[in-house]
């Protein structure tokens, strides 16, 4: 049948994404939600009993398609004693969810989850403690199980339903209430479907970029040719001929809102404006030498032991080398979008921010409004590993929604998310090291040049805030880039040394493992090179300067899972091995890598064959902690291989996927993974560690098929070329 | 203002068109409200926009919708459903073949165009028909998997 469809008809027709979700002040004077805590201190802000049996559990903490959707349900299921499909999860909504802090640096399970099960396990007293009272017997004799609290020896139970619903626990996180004895472990260490993938394989997952709000005006920044310019004027008359368009502009901001999503990206081309100044300090061809220029605000000594300038200049054998880690960006798969209502004092808005809490707070603040007449919910976006442009984009949202008084979805086009995302920085990392006449290590120093971030930034500074000069607190924000600079071995005498900077050319934020991949690249490539010097395999050489049982455990396994051959000087061959290792921040995850590359005549490297353990404590669920590890491995092969942020003097010119390429189908290697499950131990993350040790062991591997050592990312085949025609290696 | 008849999941649509050289895209996800295909970066190199028209994979972002008037147009939602997917998102889902899944729409689209052409493909092939489509998460190895297994599938 030929019909013509009205978009709204046709929407009601299919029944499809149009939500509606009301401001704070009318679910309020609904009573439907007056009674919910989001205090990180009460139990009934992370849960709450339903009649029908089922618990919901409030979340401050999201799912960046990392699988938490299905782990927290896990860990509250077990818990509580229920079975899962009676889990209900609130992610990411600041009206209904405890502020847990953003879900960034690995901590959704080790923080995040570990505060759900100590809500959970306190609840679980309670309601022991009720039922005992009901049911007259000793609460000792009582478990929670299946959604009943039944005594152990058998026997008629009472249901969670009956004990607790109305009005809660209103109880304080008991950090000393049990929690389940990890033998008994129904759920915790499953195998739980991810309950998101069936709605995304099939098309009907509502994204951020998917949804509506009724009466939205679709809206697109226009933003300089020149980084930071000046806007002088803006002729409204050249976007005359699109309906319904309309310029905002508030002092540098510029954007357009029109009712045709086409409309608005039209328009955002056509709109003719006037821009001066701007521009950069250096292009990334010279930002290497631009670093190592800066000036150090400040030295500060990270890790010390023994006396490492003594060490030093009396051993016999010293090596040295320096290693450049680029600009680098979150390359989302989707532009960044928001939408947002501001009107009439108040504002809602849908954001895929790792930190809604937070970013609420910023956002009331650039909008000049009281924090709590502002809303933030989580949406799932594109994955961002680490903060991309989601909250940009919600800030330009915000300021042209205040402008036209209607609710306004911006999404950003590919080459505004290239450009504009806040990157990964630049870093220079040195070492020096010496060995003993009998080939031990004596001496090491790691030193660190990155920009340094603000102290106590709760935030990464947005651009609308910026360009249209309202409030925001100042400052750079990068993660800890300092951290993993320090080796993970037994070394007598150490400096571990960092050389902030001020700045960056362009706005840095949190790029997944923070700086890490870069220090361990340098720790890890330099402990082979110590290796070679004392002639030794890398593998026994890193053993033997390892006390810690468990990082031992996940190096020796890698090494019979790869079947890693034993060997001390490189093979030159074209066809190499390397190995990685790590304990994420020091005190986190074990990873071990081991690689296999294929060096081409034309510079070209693949990686063919990957082994990895990896070892997190706990594991809550593993099919979650795998996929974690292998996106891990994968982008950061990409990283290593491909990944630079190309700038000229005036902005970011690599701006789609031809001028910033990633890793592809062709280049996946074969992969095997062994994770190490220690249930007794309390779970670390798995969102980035294994990132750490990737490029490390590619840069070994290629070092024992060449003989070459590359220490500046990334590893293109036309630097690989040169670096081969340099010191004259041939195969075949 | 000018009206194109499109024929999208078996079913005829009309809709209004006042620019012609609207990418396909905006079309089916703002007037027909089909979402399940994503602007990834209207410049045809990701793969995140794609459908199937006449079985080939193509490019909504980057293609303007006046070119598929008379044309057999299948989206991701014609494919299959959560109730009844599709053998290529049925094994999408038993392989947990997704992390942000941003991509999924566009390598579920390529890997059920391939089973029509190539029914049961080695895992090599399936790379090579993916070649063009963008991941960052790192799920290659599931998504490469998944049609695998969903060519074994078929028996």
């Amino acid at each position: 049948m030929n019909m013509h469809t009205s978009r709204r008809n046709f929407l009601k027709s299919t029944g499809a994404l149009f939500i509606a979700i009301p401001f704070a002040s009318e679910l309020k004077a609904q009573g439907r939600i007056a009674a919910k805590t989001v205090d990180p201190a009460q139990v009934d802000a992370y849960l709450a009993l339903n009649a029908d049996g089922t618990a919901t559990i409030y979340s401050g903490k999201v799912d960046l398609g990392t699988g938490l959707r299905a782990a927290f349900p896990q860990i509250a299921a077990e818990e509580l004693g229920l079975p899962i499909d009676k889990i209900k999860l609130i992610e990411g909504d600041t009206l209904l969810t405890p502020d847990q802090g953003p879900t960034s640096g690995s901590n959704g399970i080790p923080k995040g989850g570990m505060q759900l099960r100590q809500a959970a396990a306190t609840a679980r007293q309670a309601l022991i403690k009720l039922a005992a009272e009901k049911l007259g017997k000793p609460a000792s004799e009582l478990d929670a199980m299946n959604g009943e609290v039944r005594p152990k020896a058998g026997g008629a139970g009472i249901s969670f339903a009956s004990l607790v619903v109305d009005k809660g626990f209103e109880l304080k996180l008991d950090a000393k209430a049990p929690v389940r004895d990890p033998k008994t472990h129904q759920i915790v260490g499953k195998h739980v479907p991810r309950p998101d993938i069936p709605a995304k394989a099939t098309g009907r997952f509502v994204y951020m970029h998917d949804l509506e709000v009724p009466g939205m005006l679709h809206g697109r920044t226009i933003r300089p040719a020149m980084i930071g310019a000046e806007l002088v004027s803006v002729d409204e008359s050249s976007i005359a001929s699109i309906p319904g368009a309309k310029v905002v502009r508030l002092k540098n901001f510029l954007g357009v809102v029109a009712p045709d999503e086409w409309d608005a990206v039209r328009a955002a081309k056509m709109l003719k404006a006037e821009w001066k100044g701007g521009g950069l300090p250096t292009d990334s061809t010279g930002l290497r030498d631009y670093v190592k220029a800066q000036k150090v605000s400040e030295t500060e000594a990270l890790d010390k032991a023994g006396d490492f300038a003594t060490a030093y200049a009396a051993a016999p054998k010293k090596l040295s080398g320096e290693f450049y880690w680029p600009v680098q960006s979150h390359a989302s798969m989707g532009p960044s979008c928001a939408i947002a209502d501001v009107k009439d004092g108040e504002a809602t808005i849908w954001c895929s921010s790792q930190g809604t809490h937070r970013y609420a707070k910023h956002f009331a603040t650039m909008l000049d409004m009281p924090a709590n007449k502002l809303r933030v919910h989580y949406l799932d976006g594109a994955g961002c590993y680490g903060m991309n442009g989601h909250e940009d984009a919600a800030a330009d949202a915000a300021f042209m929604s205040k402008a036209v008084g209607k609710p306004v979805r911006v999404q950003w086009s590919r080459e505004d998310e290239h450009a504009l995302d806040p990157k990964g920085p630049a870093q220079v990392i040195t070492q020096e090291a010496a060995l003993s006449a009998d080939g031990k290590i004596v001496a090491w120093h790691t030193t660190m040049r990155c920009p340094k971030p603000t102290a106590n930034l709760p935030t990464i500074p947005l651009l609308a805030p910026v360009e249209a000069d309202a409030k925001q607190a100042k400052g750079i924000a990068t993660g800890s880039l300092s951290s993993g600079g320090k080796p993970p071995y037994d070394v007598p005498n150490l400096l571990v040394e960092v050389h902030w900077l001020e700045d960056t050319p362009l706005r840095p934020s949190h790029l997944r493992a923070p700086g890490k991949i870069g220090n361990c690249l340098a720790v890890e490539t330099f402990m082979d090179e110590l290796a070679l010097a004392a002639g030794k395999d890398p593998v026994e050489f890193r053993l033997a300067y390892m006390s810690d049982p468990r990082g031992r455990e996940a190096v020796e396994r890698v090494a019979k899972l790869f079947n890693w051959d034993k060997r001390v000087e490189p093979r030159r061959n074209g066809k190499g091995r390397g190995i990685g290792y790590t304990q994420y921040k020091g005190d986190e995850t074990y990873v071990a890598i081991a690689m296999e590359v294929d060096v081409s005549a034309d510079g070209r490297i693949r990686v063919t064959r990957v082994a990895a353990t990896h070892d997190c404590g706990q594991i809550i669920s593993p099919d979650g902690v795998r996929s974690q590890v292998e996106g891990c491995i994968l982008q950061t092969i990409g990283r290593t291989l491909f990944e630079e942020v190309k700038f000229d003097r005036k902005h970011v010119t690599s701006r789609d996927w031809a001028s910033y390429q990633i890793l592809t189908f062709p280049d996946v290697p074969e992969m095997k993974i062994e994770l190490i499950d220690r249930p007794n131990e309390p779970p670390r993350g798995a969102g980035e560690a294994a990132t750490a040790p990737v490029a490390a062991a590619l840069a070994n591997a290629v070092f024992d098929a060449t003989g070459i050592r590359l220490r500046t990312v990334p590893f293109t085949a036309a630097r690989m070329k040169s670096a081969m025609a340099e010191s004259g290696v041939k195969f075949g | 203002m000018a009206s194109i008849t499109l024929t999208v999941n078996g079913g005829a649509r009309t809709i209004d068109v006042r620019d012609p050289d609207k990418p396909l895209l905006y079309a089916i996800r703002n007037d027909l409200g089909l979402k399940g295909a994503k602007y990834g970066c209207g410049l045809g190199q990701c793969g995140a926009c794609t459908v199937l028209v006449d079985g080939e994979p193509v490019r909504s972002c980057a293609m303007p919708v006046s070119a598929f008037a008379g044309k057999k147009i299948t989206t991701i939602e014609g494919l299959g459903s959560p109730e009844k997917p599709h053998k290529v998102q049925a094994a999408f889902i038993a392989e947990q073949a997704a992390q942000c899944g941003y991509c999924t729409n566009g390598m579920v689209m390529t890997g059920a165009a391939l089973l029509e052409k190539n029914p049961k493909p080695t895992a090599a092939q399936v790379k090579d028909a993916l070649a063009q489509n963008l991941c960052r998460c790192g799920t290659h190895e599931r998504i490469v998997a998944a049609v695998v297994k969903a060519g074994g599938a078929r028996g």
